[in-house]
């Protein structure tokens, strides 16, 4: 009966039309597309994006300028150099993440010991020359200023994890 | 009708009923290339194209419009003349097909007694068009892809010329719009089954199509014959490859689905015109087409080959002589 089973379901090419069959029912079920610039994907509070550089909550900036972030940076992409400020505070005066080299691991996020450099929810942020993308000081602490309140409750959601 | 009875009458005529011919043809082609992507698109739980028009149906003429302001590479060493000539026969035989297919009743724009004939050479020159394209391309991969090609087109195009006598035994003539009369009563694909599925696989391995599209192999060597072509040639080879889709769609259906007749002989079927049951039968084939598609993985070329010589032929041989056996003791013979 073997043979005669797998004759029939050669010849009458029952496999086929069983796949067939998945493929026709697949038609009727509902689509997984997005259709994305108007809807997005729900993303994580962990996302890493776009890096900013927070302050606190009476506007001085957080970053202390211990340099652990440019230490561990797997790609060496943030450069950093330091002087007191003239109120005598240890503070930046380069800080530029090149986001060509950057590679979104969150190492730096996660090194920073006050919380200073984060990485935002951002991923939206093409530019049209490359100049553009090697971020200075100046564009991280506005990106920091635009970015707060999210950037705020990002981190309050991930605080019970790390 | 005086003026049409002249000479340029005459020829006036002919070129308006080629033009209704083509243009509708043409217009279904394009569409294929969308509706393929819809239909793939829903099978595979994801939306197609639904962004250019609404829903997306301007998408052809988005591609077409990509398609021709693309640079036209030309690889150096390529014999010219050749390279370019091989799109332009591939999608001129594609057109010249249609030129018997009757699309109602005696309306085909020359009803040739041997229409059968005529629509069998066609497909055997659109092997030309393959091979021409891959030599001149002066490529090792194009030049391999195109043999194989057309070694599989040829071994494919024996037994649809098998699955072609069964049905012409049971009519009598090779005039394609006998064949569909023939069908009256009961369609071909009904008695004659077994060859109605044949037919349709050996279409696909004919129009180079998934399951037996290798020597195309999209996903594995780009594009096998078609590799070194860009805009308006590799447009040319493309939309000839659903012409050609669309034309076996069109046999099929005259020789097996009743062609421009209705399904069933009483109103309301009646009241729908023959060439509008054309146009759903060959898009009903071409859903196939589409459907076979998403759900069957590549043929290997070596399997390809052993389907077509060593299943296919011994099977529609068979059948040709049962067919014939069984027409000759029933004495069903047509024509005595």
């Amino acid at each position: 009966m073997g043979v005669l089973d797998r004759a029939a379901r050669s010849l009458l090419l029952s496999e086929l039309l069983g796949g067939m069959a998945i493929t026709f029912r697949y038609m009727f079920k509902p689509k997984a597309t997005i259709n994305y610039p108007f809807e997005k994907s729900p993303l994580s509070p962990r996302f890493r994006g776009e890096h900013a550089l927070r302050r606190y909550p009476n506007g001085e900036e957080r970053c202390i300028a211990c340099k652990l972030c440019e230490a561990i940076c797997p790609a060496q992409a943030i450069t950093i150099e330091a002087e007191p400020r003239p109120d005598g505070s240890r503070r930046t005066t380069r800080y530029d993440i090149d986001m060509v080299k950057c590679i979104y691991c969150g190492l730096c996020e996660e090194a920073c010991p006050v919380d200073a450099i984060v990485e935002g929810p951002n991923f939206e942020y093409s530019t049209e020359t490359r100049e553009e993308l090697l971020y200075d000081k100046e564009k991280l602490l506005s990106n920091g200023d635009r970015w707060e309140p999210e950037l705020a409750r990002r981190l309050e959601l991930d605080a019970p994890y790390r | 009708m005086g003026f049409f009875s002249t000479i340029l009458g005459q020829i006036i005529l002919r070129a308006l009923e080629t033009l209704a011919v083509l243009v509708p043809l043409l217009m279904i082609v394009a569409y294929a290339t969308y509706g393929e992507r819809r239909i793939l698109g829903a099978m595979q739980m994801r939306k197609g194209p639904n962004v250019v028009g609404p829903f997306g149906v301007w998408q052809p003429f988005a591609d077409a419009l990509k398609m021709i302001m693309k640079e036209t590479v030309i690889p150096t060493g390529a014999n010219r003349f050749l390279f370019l000539l091989a799109p332009l026969l591939t999608f001129s035989l594609a057109m010249l097909a249609w030129v018997v297919v009757p699309t109602g009743d005696n309306l085909a724009v020359a009803n040739i007694n041997v229409g059968i004939l005529y629509l069998f050479a066609i497909s055997s020159l659109g092997v030309y068009g393959i091979i021409i394209a891959g030599w001149s391309s002066n490529s090792k991969y194009a030049f391999l892809g195109g043999l194989r090609s057309a070694a599989q087109m040829v071994s494919y195009e024996v037994s649809i010329g098998f699955i072609l006598v069964s049905v012409l035994l049971c009519v009598g003539s090779l005039n394609l719009n006998d064949i569909v009369r023939a069908q009256n009563g009961l369609w071909f694909c009904i008695p004659l089954f077994p060859m109605f599925v044949v037919f349709f696989i050996s279409g696909l391995a004919e129009c180079n199509r998934v399951p037996f599209d290798l020597p195309e192999g999209e996903s594995e060597i780009v594009a096998g014959f078609m590799v070194e072509y860009s805009s308006m040639s590799y447009a040319m080879f493309f939309l000839g490859e659903y012409a050609n889709m669309v034309l076996m769609s069109g046999m099929t259906s005259i020789l097996f689905l009743g062609g421009w007749m209705s399904p069933l002989p009483f109103a309301p079927f009646t009241w729908i015109p023959g060439p509008i049951w054309f146009i759903l039968k060959i898009c009903l084939v071409m859903f196939l087409f589409f459907w076979v598609r998403a759900t069957f993985p590549r043929f290997r070329y070596d399997q390809l080959m052993r389907l077509g010589w060593k299943i296919f032929l011994p099977l529609s041989l068979g059948w040709m002589v049962l067919t014939a056996c069984a027409l000759e003791v029933f004495g069903w013979l047509p024509n005595g």
